[in-house]
């Protein structure tokens, strides 16, 4: 399988101020994959970057194997929808989805045709000649889709599209991007700050901090194996519960907890010395499964909150504040004792300095 | 029965508010003597120029015309004197419009694509150019006056209706730019891009997408033009001469002029249909004018 875009040492610099350092992207033919990042750090800068809508200080984006680092944004193959929509208001909506073909110098009927095949497959036929002003937030965005989709581009990319919009919208349109991926079968560089985007629409996912990429990987990896600290805090909700303390000997102690590394899975050898351990609330069993766990204790119900599915109970081990999920058909209520446990296996150890994952 | 259960539940709904209170009397008091104000010398200039020179003579200022007649318009028009000729502020009026029309519509050309340019196509150098057309804003006119007097006449320009435009179109770039450039900055900068992206370029995005969507900013830009330039006084006697001086030029010679029997409801006459030009624009664009300067204020 080829490489559809291929970023290689880029540098991005807004004066003084560095943005992107010596990032090194490479994206496959038909991949869907998401920039995940808190805000500010640099997923839009990268994305206009490879779009051509910024110049890059240093380095080179090359598109299906062409370099395409001094090229116009029109000429690099590329789609991009926006955050803010960006449709023309004074055009409609057919006027809009033209544009770009007749910039391009496409001949009339075959544009009809393109436009025509773009309204069909977002089911926007209805509204062609209305007013952009005159539709709701969810048919902007598929007219702002459709923009991208008619001029037949090899890669599309978004910029947070969907974080106009409301809960439930937000949930439908992802279904449908979705859907348009598997039919188009195109690259998609999907730029979100929303995690359950980045797990449920990407092939892999890279994440990004300050610039630079913190790990790239499946969805699967990025969730059960997270490469650092800061993946592991920034992807799962509710977060990751983490205990500070000292591995010896193939046993983590902590103020609070004492537990054997048995069957855990160390990314190089087995490792000592100051580190942190994670479990994801998710991970934590409650009641009879928890006496089955290599690791269990008893805890009292400070508070829970229910959220239908599950309950999210807080309580303490130890001193230490922890969180976990439990099914939200078992009643709890506060100062309630239950024991709770968990499998090292399912943890995460990451080097108290480095906080990278052990 | 409703009545006395409103007040035995009360407080409920929305407060009861007095229509004469002590604000509502200072607020609208003001506005009506502030208005006052302003609307009684207008009401003078149209009864005087309403009547004949003898009523005027006898009259009270404030009395209506008892013999209306619309004679003085008719002089102030089309036969007062200012130095040789006598056709009255036709030809001022004239010559103002080809010297506005002109300096209009090339100041705002140029300076709604300096500021597009500015706004969003950061090229070399832009920061310098910004800053050198701001200073350009707050240098006095007096510095420059000379100064374009011989240029206008190495160009051969001098006392030309060209040159006057010429004159005209330099002094609004400063203030027409920056107003452009902040409006531009206003609009959503992904529009831009996505302009870019549908690959249009630097005259097609000006055209296709930032003009359509400026009408507020280029009202308010005409308005402030037509109204400055129509109003200009020094530059038309600087640049230009008895030919072609524009109709302010003309209305103060009219009205100082020496000879004869001073013709007060001619000069008021005459001094009303200078200003009607800027009056009709505000009338027209009054609302498109406010909406303008709103938008470039909230979104500035
Ligand atoms: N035109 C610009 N000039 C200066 N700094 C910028 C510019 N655009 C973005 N930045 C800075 O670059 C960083 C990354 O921005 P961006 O890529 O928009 O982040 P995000 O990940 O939220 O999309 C931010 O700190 C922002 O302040
Ligand atoms: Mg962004």
């Amino acid at each position: 399988m080829g490489y559809s875009v291929q970023i290689k040492n880029l540098d991005l610099s807004f004066g003084a101020v560095e943005v992107l350092r010596d990032l090194n992207l490479d994206i496959h033919d038909g991949e869907f994959l998401v920039l995940l990042g808190a805000s500010g750090c640099g997923k839009s800068t990268l994305l206009n970057c490879i779009a051509g809508l910024l110049e890059a200080t240093d380095g080179q984006v090359f598109i299906n194997g062409r370099n395409v680092t001094w090229e116009q944004p029109s000429k690099r193959g590329i789609g991009m929808v926006f955050q803010s929509y960006a449709l023309y208001p004074q055009m409609s909506v057919k006027g809009n989805l033209s544009f770009g073909l007749k910039n391009a110098g496409v001949p009339r009927s075959e544009i009809e045709d393109r436009v025509g095949r773009a309204a069909r497959i977002l089911q926007i036929e209805e509204l062609l000649h209305r007013r952009p002003a005159a539709l709701s937030g969810g048919q902007r965005q598929r007219v702002a889709i459709g923009r991208a989709l008619v001029r037949d581009v090899d890669v599309f990319l978004f910029d947070e599209p969907l974080s106009n919009l409301d809960a439930k919208l937000r949930s439908d349109l992802r279904v449908e991007i979705k859907r348009l991926h598997q039919r188009l079968k195109n690259t998609m560089i999907y730029v979100t700050h929303d995690q359950i985007e980045a797990l449920t629409l990407a092939d892999r996912i890279a994440i990004l901090r300050d610039g630079k990429i913190q790990q790239l990987g499946t969805p699967d990896e990025i969730y059960n194996r997270p490469l650092t600290k800061y993946v592991a805090e920034f992807i799962g909700s509710p977060t990751m519960n983490f205990f500070n303390g000292r591995i010896e000997e193939g046993v983590f102690r902590s103020r609070d907890l004492e537990i054997e590394l048995d069957g855990y899975q160390w990314s190089g050898e087995a490792s000592s010395g100051e580190a942190w351990l994670g479990i994801r609330p998710e991970h934590v069993a409650s009641a009879n499964a928890a006496s089955n766990m290599p690791y269990s204790t008893e805890i009292e119900v400070e508070l829970y909150e229910p959220m239908g599915s599950d309950t999210l109970v807080w309580t303490f081990i130890g001193d230490q504040s922890f969180h976990f999920r439990l099914d939200g058909q078992i009643k709890v209520s506060d100062g309630d004792r239950l024991s709770i446990g968990f499998d090292i296996r399912r943890g995460s150890i990451f080097d108290k300095k480095s906080e990278s994952r052990l | 029965m409703a009545e006395t259960a409103n007040k035995l539940e009360a407080p409920r709904g929305p407060i009861p508010k007095r229509t004469i209170s002590r604000r509502n009397i200072f607020l609208y008091g003001t506005l009506i003597f502030v208005s006052i104000y302003y609307l009684v010398p207008l009401y003078v200039m149209i009864v005087t120029s309403l009547k004949g020179m003898p009523e005027i003579r006898v009259g009270n200022i404030f009395s209506p015309p008892l013999e209306m007649t619309f004679e003085p318009w008719v002089k102030a028009w089309s036969e007062a004197c200012t130095g040789l000729n006598c056709d009255g502020l036709s030809r001022g009026f004239w010559n103002s419009v080809r010297i506005t029309i002109p300096s209009v519509v090339v100041s705002i050309a140029i300076a709604s694509i300096n500021g597009y340019a500015l706004a969003n196509w950061r090229f070399k150098g832009a920061n310098l150019f910004f800053t050198i057309l701001i200073f350009g804003a707050f240098i006095p006119y007096q510095v420059m006056i000379y100064p374009l007097v011989i240029m206008l006449r190495e160009m051969g320009l001098y006392t030309k209706l060209t040159g006057l435009v010429i004159v005209h179109s330099i002094f609004g770039m400063p203030i027409l730019t920056l107003l452009f450039r902040n409006y531009f900055t206003s609009l959503p900068e992904e529009l831009f891009k996505a302009a870019r992206v549908d690959g249009a370029g630097f005259w097609g995005i000006y055209f296709r997408i930032m003009m359509p969507m400026s009408l507020p900013i280029f009202v308010v830009a005409i308005i402030l033009q037509v109204t400055g330039i129509w109003n200009d006084f020094l530059f038309g006697v600087i640049y230009s001469k008895p030919d072609n001086y524009p109709m302010t030029v003309q209305l103060n010679n009219i009205v100082n002029s020496v000879q004869g029997v001073k013709e007060y409801n001619v000069n008021m006459a005459a001094t009303i249909l200078t200003g009607l030009v800027p009056l009709t624009i505000y009338f027209v664009s009054g609302k498109l004018f406010v909406r303008g300067i709103a938008a470039g204020a909230v979104k500035g």
